[in-house]
């Protein structure tokens, strides 16, 4: 994890905002801070200048578990043949009309 | 310097706007001086933000200031245009930097008051001092929120920054009486609704420091110590004359000058 080990005092943070009232919360950033309500004010300093959200999100950085990047053939290429599970895939009936 | 001072006709409203705006202006100026010097990015941009905030306010009472004088200065006459004499700020405001502990003590002090000072101004019968007082309340309260965290981090963290923090408590405490005084201009201003009794804030601003003393680990000094005063009347320590000619220098030398 960049700089958890280097700066043991201020570990690293991923910060979520929430734009709008009914979106999900998305990762924006990450930051150095010693605590999690220091880890929040960086976070609305930092991250929230410019109107960007309404709702803030911090999550230690160690407690996200990531996939590793040597395992994304085994992982993810296997999915790229399979067209049919897009549902553009398959020509739906006039006689339905809108699902 | 090359440009000659305005002269301000101090009516008390006028008097009044300028004070509030100065104090705003001398600590935005404060906090740019931490730019490229902060202990960390994160907080180099809190006290970027909170300057920005400040800067703000300084210019919305400036323009009221203005628009009440009607004598054709502007926002930047007053800023840039005035020497330390004419300066109303809270001698508070204009104490150098010092280290962190000192910058964030001053920040600290500042805006207990100013957050409560801002929310009680919401009730002026003054329209466009309820708007500014409204606005600034929100950015007081989080600059408050912010100096209490880092104070109690201070305070309870490591011995030498307990130590650095006492020491900061020791150098700042005389200049925080001034906050709570005002004279006969403001009193009237007062009694007509216009503006609120800073002395009403006295109690309640040092029953929220008791707060973040306590979980600091620190000493709330004696309401009853020596206070420092002048500010509000033009008397300044030096740091202010050194503070306005860096901030001066140039509107001074090349009058007009835009980039």
């Amino acid at each position: 994890m960049a700089g958890t080990g280097k700066t043991p005092t201020t570990p690293l943070w991923e910060v979520f905002i929430r734009s709008r009232g009914g979106l999900a919360h998305r990762h924006v950033g990450s930051l150095h801070a010693a605590d999690a309500t220091l880890a929040l004010h960086a976070a609305r300093d930092l991250f929230t200048r410019r109107g960007e959200g309404i709702s803030l999100w911090i999550v230690p950085a160690s407690a996200i578990i990531a996939s590793d990047p040597a395992d994304a053939g085994m992982l993810f290429e296997p999915t790229g043949s399979k067209i049919y599970r897009h549902p553009t895939f398959y020509e739906v009936p006039e006689e339905v009309g809108h699902m | 310097m090359a440009t000659t001072s305005i002269r301000v006709a101090e009516t008390p409203l006028v008097l009044y706007a300028l004070r509030r705006a100065d104090d705003a202006l001398i600590l935005s100026h404060r906090l740019s001086q931490w730019i490229g010097r902060g202990p960390t990015l994160e907080e180099e941009m809190a006290f970027g933000n909170f300057g920005l905030d400040l800067i703000g306010q300084a210019r919305a009472l400036y323009a009221y200031a203005a628009a009440i004088e009607a004598a054709g200065h502007d926002e930047d006459d007053f800023a840039y245009l005035r020497d330390a004499s004419q300066y109303r700020n809270l001698l508070l405001v204009e104490q150098p930097n010092g280290d962190f502990a000192v910058t964030m003590l001053r920040q600290l002090f500042y805006s207990a008051f100013a957050d409560f000072y801002w929310r009680a101004m919401m009730t002026s019968r003054d329209a466009t001092l309820a708007a500014i007082a409204a606005k600034s309340e929100k950015e007081s309260a989080y600059h408050f929120s912010h100096a209490a965290e880092w104070v109690i981090r201070l305070g309870d963290g490591t011995a030498e920054s307990h130590a650095r923090t006492e020491t900061a408590c020791e150098a700042l405490w005389p200049f925080t009486g001034e906050m709570f005084e005002s004279d006969a201009a403001e009193r009237e201003l007062c009694e007509a609704g216009v503006i609120i009794d800073p002395a009403s804030l006295r109690a309640p601003w040092r029953a929220r420091l008791g707060e973040v003393f306590a979980a600091a680990g620190l000493a709330l000094p004696s309401p009853d110590r020596w206070m420092q005063r002048g500010g509000r009347s033009g008397r300044h320590s030096e740091h202010l004359g050194h503070l306005l000619a860096e901030m001066q220098i140039l509107p001074r030398s090349f009058p007009g000058a835009e980039w």
